[in-house]
C-alpha cells in the first residue's frame, strides 16, 4: 500500500535472467503462465478432435455393420507398431524434460532427436498404409471405388516399378526427399561456414527425415512379407461376408425386387463403407498434421538444447512441447483401438 | 510523503513519451508486442469491418424500402440487387458482422487495451501470441472479403448443409476465413485466461478484480471451449466440399442436422462471447458514473460464469423446427429459460447500483442506460423464442431478426461505444465533446429502436426473414425500419467522428478525469510504454470514496496522497 515499498519492488525485479520476458516479475510466474497456457491449449485441441469423435460415435451407433466390415482393411500390426513407436517417443520426451530440469542440455538434445525420429517413423508407416489403400480405391465416400477384390492398381511411374512400390508412396515421399536433400545441403554449408551449432541442428534434421524413410521401408517390407498385408489373401476371406450380408439383406425385403434394385442396394452398402474411411482419413489425417507440427516444435527444442539454453530455473519450453507431444500420443492411443481393433 | 511533488509525479500530466510516441514508423506498429498498440490496431480493424458490413446493412434496408425491391430493376446496372445478390448481401453482412466485428470487438479491442492495465501488469502473458491473434484476424477477414470480391457467398452466415455443399459460391474461402478467425479468438481467450490467472498483482484476489475482468474471463472460457468445435466443423465442411467425405451430405448417407448441432454447439455460446464483455463494460460504467459501489459484486461476477456455462447447454433451441426429438426440444427449452436468471441478476444489480447514486449523465453513462433498456427488450423477447409453442410461429421471421439485433447491436455495439467513450481519454489522453457525444448516443438509440421495433411487429405478423421482396401489407413497417437504419447509421458515423476529433484535437486530460477507482486510471493518459511509471497502488476498484479531486492537477487522486486537512471525511460505506 505504501509508496516506498511499491517503488522499491519496481526496481528490485530488474535482476531479470536471460530468458525472462520483461512483463514477468519472476521466473516462476513465467513458468506458471506458460504451463497454464499450454494446458488450456491442449483442452482446445481435445475439443478440436471432439467433433470427429462425435461423428465417429454417431456413425458407429447407427451403422455398426459398416464399421465391422470396413475395419478389416486396416492392418492392426502396422497400427500396433506405430502405437509402440509413439509410446516410446513419449518416454524419450518425458525423459528429456527431466534432463532439462537438471540442465543436461546434451541429453535433452539426444532425447529430443530420438523423439523426432520416432515421429518421422510414424509418418513413414502411415504413408505406406495410406498409399496401399489408395491403390485399391479405398478412399473417402465420394471417391470410394473399392470392388472387394483386393485388386491393386499397377505402378506406372518408372521409379515405382523399379522399386516395386506403389505410385502413391513415391508421390508421398517427394516432400521428405526434398527436405532430406535440402537439410543435408544446409548442414554441410553450415559446417563449411564455421557454424557448427547450425550444422549440428540441420544434421539432426537429416536424421529425423531419415526416420520417415526407415518407417516407409520397414512398412513396405512388412507388406511384401505378408502378401500385401491388408488386402492380401488373409483379408480377402474376411471381406466376403460383406457381399453375403448385402445379399441376405435384400432377401429379407421379399422377392418382388428386380435384379437392378438388388444391384444398387449392394452397391450402396459397399459405398457406405466409404463413410468409415472418410472418418478414418479425417481423424488420422488431422492427427498426422499434429505429428508434423510436433516435429516442427520439437526441432525448436532440439536447437535450443544444442545452444545450451536450459537451466534448472528455465526449462519451460521443453515441458510445454513435451505436454503437447503427450497429447498427440494420447489421441493416437484412442484412435488405434477405435479404428483398428473393432472386432 | 504526501507532498505535491509525489502527487504530480504519480497523477499529473505525462511529460515523457507515452505508448503512442514511444517509437515511430509503420514497423513499430506492425511488429509491436505492446498490448495497447495491438488493442488500437484491433480497434481500427473491427471498425473497418463494422463499416463494411454496415454498408451492406444499409443497402439491404434501402432495397427493402419497397415491397418489390428498390433496386430490383435492371436499370440500376451494377447496383442492381436481384434475389441472388440480395442473398449474398445478407450473408456477408451477417458473416462479417459476427466473425470479424462483434466477436473480437470488445474483448480484442477494448479488452486488450484495458485488461493488463486493470491488473497493474505490463502486458498480457503472451504478447507474441497476442500479435499472432491480430494477424490471424487480418488473414481471416481477408478470406471473407475475398469471398465477397470473387463470387460472393449466399449460404447465410450459418453455412447450413446441404445447401453450402451445393452452391456455386465460394464457401471454401469463407469457411476457411471463419476457421482462421476462430483461431484468432482462441488465442485471445488463452491469453486472457492465463493473464488473469497468473498476473494479478499481490493484494488483488479474485473478488477484488473489476467486474470487466470477470466478464472477460467468462468470455475467454467460452472462446477456448467452444471455438475449437467450430474449427473442426468448418474443416469438415471444407473436406465435404473439396473431397466429398459424405458426413453432412444426405445424398451420400450423411446427416445435415449433425452439421447444425456442431455449428450451434459453437455458435450459441458465441452469442455469449458477444454479450458477456458488453455486460462487463456496463458494470464498470454504471458504477463509475454513479460514483457508487457496484451492488451485488459477487452475484454479477458469478452470473457471468453461470451464463458462460449455461450457454453450452442450450444450442438445441436453434433446431426446434429441424426435426430434433420433442424430448430434446423440451430440455433445451427449459435450460434456455434458465439463462434468463443470471441475465436478470445483472440487470437488477445495475439498477440497484443506480439507486441513490450520484449519477453523471455523460456520454458513456447515456450509452450504459440505453444498453439496459435495449438489452432488456432483447433478452425478454428471447423467451418468446425459447418457448416451444411460440417458436413454431415465430421462427425464421423478422421477430428473430429483431431479437438478436436488440442483443447484438442494442447490447454489444452500444456497450462498445460506451466503453470507447469511457476509455478514450485513457487511450489518447484527450477529452471528447460531451454534448455531441450525447447527441450521437441519442441518434443511435432512436435510430436503433426505429429500425428494429417495427421488425418485432411484422415478424409476429408472419414476415419471413431473408426475403428480397415481400407482401405489400408489410411495406409500412419496412419503411419505418429503413428510415431508422439510416438514422442509426448517422448516429454511428457521428459518434465515430466525435471520437476521432477528440483523439486529434480534444482537450488534454490527466490520469484520472472521471474518478474511477480501477488500476488503469492510476497511469498517465495516455499510458507510458510500460503502462505504469510506478507500480500501481492496489485498491478496491469500486471504492470511489478512496479518491478525491485535486484541483491543482485537475485529476482524481488517492486520498492518502492529499493533505489530510483539505480532504473531506470518508463517507460511511453505503450498500
Amino acid at each position: 500500500m505504501a509508496l516506498a515499498e511499491s517503488t522499491q519492488e519496481h526496481h528490485e525485479h530488474h535482476e531479470h535472467g536471460e530468458f525472462i520476458a520483461h512483463h514477468f516479475d519472476t521466473p516462476e510466474q513465467q513458468f506458471d503462465s506458460g504451463k497454464l497456457g499450454i494446458w488450456i491449449f491442449l483442452v482446445t485441441e481435445v475439443l478440436f478432435f471432439s467433433g470427429l469423435f462425435v461423428a465417429y460415435t454417431l456413425w458407429r451407433y447407427h451403422h455398426p455393420q459398416i464399421f465391422e466390415q470396413a475395419h478389416v482393411h486396416l492392418d492392426k500390426y502396422l497400427g500396433a507398431a506405430n502405437t509402440v513407436v509413439l509410446l516410446f517417443s513419449s518416454l524419450t520426451i518425458a525423459w528429456g524434460v527431466r534432463c532439462a530440469q537438471l540442465g543436461k542440455n546434451q541429453a535433452v538434445a539426444i532425447l529430443t532427436l530420438i523423439t523426432m525420429v520416432c515421429a518421422a517413423i510414424f509418418i513413414g508407416v502411415k504413408a505406406v498404409e495410406y498409399s496401399h489403400k489408395w491403390d485399391m480405391g479405398i478412399l473417402v465416400r465420394s471417391a470410394f471405388t473399392y470392388d472387394g477384390s483386393g485388386h491393386h492398381h499397377e505402378a506406372t511411374l518408372p521409379i515405382a516399378k523399379s522399386l516395386g512400390v506403389s505410385d502413391w508412396l513415391i508421390w508421398l515421399s517427394i516432400v521428405p526427399t526434398i527436405l532430406l536433400v535440402g537439410f543435408a545441403f544446409l548442414s554441410t554449408f553450415m559446417y563449411l561456414t564455421q557454424k557448427p551449432l547450425w550444422g549440428k541442428f540441420w544434421a539432426g534434421m537429416v536424421v529425423t527425415i531419415g526416420g520417415y524413410f526407415l518407417g516407409a521401408i520397414a512398412g513396405h517390407i512388412y507388406m511384401k512379407v505378408t502378401d500385401g498385408g491388408v488386402g492380401g489373401k488373409h483379408v480377402r476371406a474376411h471381406s466376403e461376408p460383406l457381399v453375403l450380408l448385402a445379399a441376405s439383406d435384400e432377401q429379407k425385403h421379399g422377392d418382388d425386387h428386380d435384379h437392378a434394385q438388388d444391384h444398387t442396394a449392394k452397391q450402396k452398402l459397399d459405398r457406405d463403407i466409404g463413410i468409415f474411411f472418410s472418418i478414418y482419413y479425417c481423424m488420422t489425417g488431422l492427427h498426422a498434421i499434429h505429428i508434423i507440427a510436433g516435429i516442427v516444435a520439437l526441432s525448436w527444442i532440439f536447437y535450443r538444447s544444442l545452444a545450451n539454453h536450459w537451466r534448472p530455473d528455465y526449462f519451460g519450453p521443453v515441458d510445454y512441447v513435451g505436454l503437447y507431444w503427450h497429447l498427440v500420443d494420447l489421441i493416437w492411443i484412442y484412435l488405434f483401438p477405435m479404428l483398428y481393433l473393432i472386432d | 510523503m504526501a507532498t505535491a511533488d509525489v502527487r504530480r509525479e504519480l497523477f499529473g500530466h505525462a511529460e515523457q513519451t507515452n505508448y503512442l510516441t514511444h517509437s515511430r514508423g509503420f514497423l513499430s506498429w506492425a511488429l509491436t508486442l505492446d498490448h495497447k498498440r495491438i488493442g488500437i490496431m484491433y480497434l481500427v480493424g473491427v471498425s473497418a469491418a463494422l463499416i463494411i458490413a454496415g454498408i451492406f446493412a444499409l443497402m439491404l434496408r434501402a432495397h427493402l424500402y419497397y415491397a418489390n425491391g428498390t433496386f430490383a430493376d435492371a436499370s440500376w446496372g451494377l447496383l442492381q440487387v436481384d434475389n441472388a445478390r440480395y442473398n449474398q448481401l445478407f450473408t456477408l453482412h451477417g458473416a462479417i458482422m459476427v466473425f470479424s466485428f462483434i466477436i473480437p470487438s470488445i474483448p480484442a479491442a477494448l479488452g486488450n487495451f484495458v485488461l493488463p492495465m486493470m491488473l497493474g501488469a505490463k502486458d498480457v502473458a503472451f504478447p507474441r501470441l497476442n500479435l499472432a491473434s491480430f494477424y490471424l484476424w487480418v488473414i481471416g477477414t481477408g478470406f471473407l472479403v475475398a469471398a465477397l470480391l470473387t463470387t460472393g457467398l449466399d449460404t447465410g452466415w450459418t453455412f447450413y448443409t446441404p445447401y453450402s455443399i451445393r452452391t456455386s459460391t465460394h464457401v471454401v474461402f469463407a469457411t476457411f476465413g471463419a476457421f482462421v478467425l476462430g483461431f484468432s479468438s482462441i488465442f485471445t481467450g488463452i491469453n486472457f485466461l492465463v493473464t488473469i490467472n497468473t498476473m494479478r498483482p499481490r493484494g488483488m484476489d479474485w473478488f477484488h478484480m473489476p467486474l470487466f475482468l470477470w466478464a472477460l474471463y467468462a468470455t475467454a472460457i467460452i472462446q477456448v471451449l467452444a471455438t475449437p468445435v467450430l474449427g473442426i466443423t468448418l474443416l469438415l465442411l471444407i473436406a465435404e466440399r473439396v473431397m466429398g467425405i459424405g458426413i453432412f451430405d444426405p445424398d451420400m448417407g450423411g446427416d445435415p442436422v449433425l452439421f447444425q448441432h456442431f455449428f450451434w454447439f459453437y455458435s450459441h455460446p458465441a452469442v455469449y462471447i458477444m454479450i458477456l464483455p458488453a455486460m462487463g463494460v456496463i458494470s464498470e460504467l454504471i458504477s463509475v458514473y454513479s460514483q457508487k459501489r457496484i451492488f451485488g459484486y459477487t452475484f454479477i461476477a458469478f452470473s457471468s460464469v453461470a451464463i458462460a456455462l449455461l450457454g453450452f447447454l442450450v444450442w438445441g433451441h436453434h433446431m426446434f423446427t429441424s426435426g430434433q426429438s420433442v424430448v430434446m426440444s423440451m430440455i433445451f427449452s427449459a435450460i434456455t429459460f434458465s439463462v434468463a436468471i443470471p441475465s436478470a441478476v445483472k440487470v437488477f444489480n445495475w439498477l440497484a447500483t443506480l439507486y441513490k447514486g450520484s449519477i453523471l449523465l455523460s456520454t458513456p453513462m447515456c450509452y450504459a442506460l440505453s444498453f439496459i433498456f435495449l438489452f432488456g427488450i432483447g433478452g425478454l423477447t428471447g423467451l418468446f423464442l425459447g418457448a416451444l409453442a411460440t417458436d413454431i410461429h415465430l421462427h425464421d421471421t423478422y421477430f428473430v431478426v429483431a431479437h438478436f439485433h436488440y442483443v447484438m447491436v442494442g447490447g454489444t455495439l452500444t456497450a462498445l461505444f460506451g466503453g470507447l467513450f469511457h476509455w478514450w481519454p485513457k487511450m489518447f489522453g484527450r477529452m471528447y465533446d460531451d454534448f455531441l457525444g450525447r447527441i450521437g448516443c441519442f441518434l443511435v438509440f432512436l435510430g436503433f429502436n426505429l429500425t428494429f421495433f417495427p421488425q418485432f411487429v411484422m415478424g409476429s405478423r408472419g414476415m419471413p426473414r431473408r426475403y428480397a421482396t415481400y407482401d405489400l401489407e408489410f411495406q409500412v413497417f419496412h419503411q419505418w425500419s429503413t428510415i431508422g437504419a439510416f438514422v442509426l447509421g448517422i448516429g454511428i458515423v457521428l459518434s465515430f467522428g466525435v471520437l476521432i476529433y477528440a483523439a486529434l484535437y480534444g482537450r488534454k486530460v490527466t490520469g484520472n478525469p472521471f474518478g474511477a477507482a480501477s488500476l488503469e486510471w492510476q497511469s498517465s493518459s495516455p499510458p507510458s510504454f510500460h503502462n505504469f511509471d510506478h507500480k500501481p497502488i492496489i485498491n478496491d476498484p469500486y471504492d470511489f470514496d478512496s479518491l478525491v479531486y485535486d484541483e491543482t492537477l485537475d485529476s482524481f487522486v488517492l486520498r492518502e496522497f492529499m493533505d489530510p486537512k483539505q480532504v473531506p471525511e470518508r463517507q460511511p460505506v453505503a450498500h
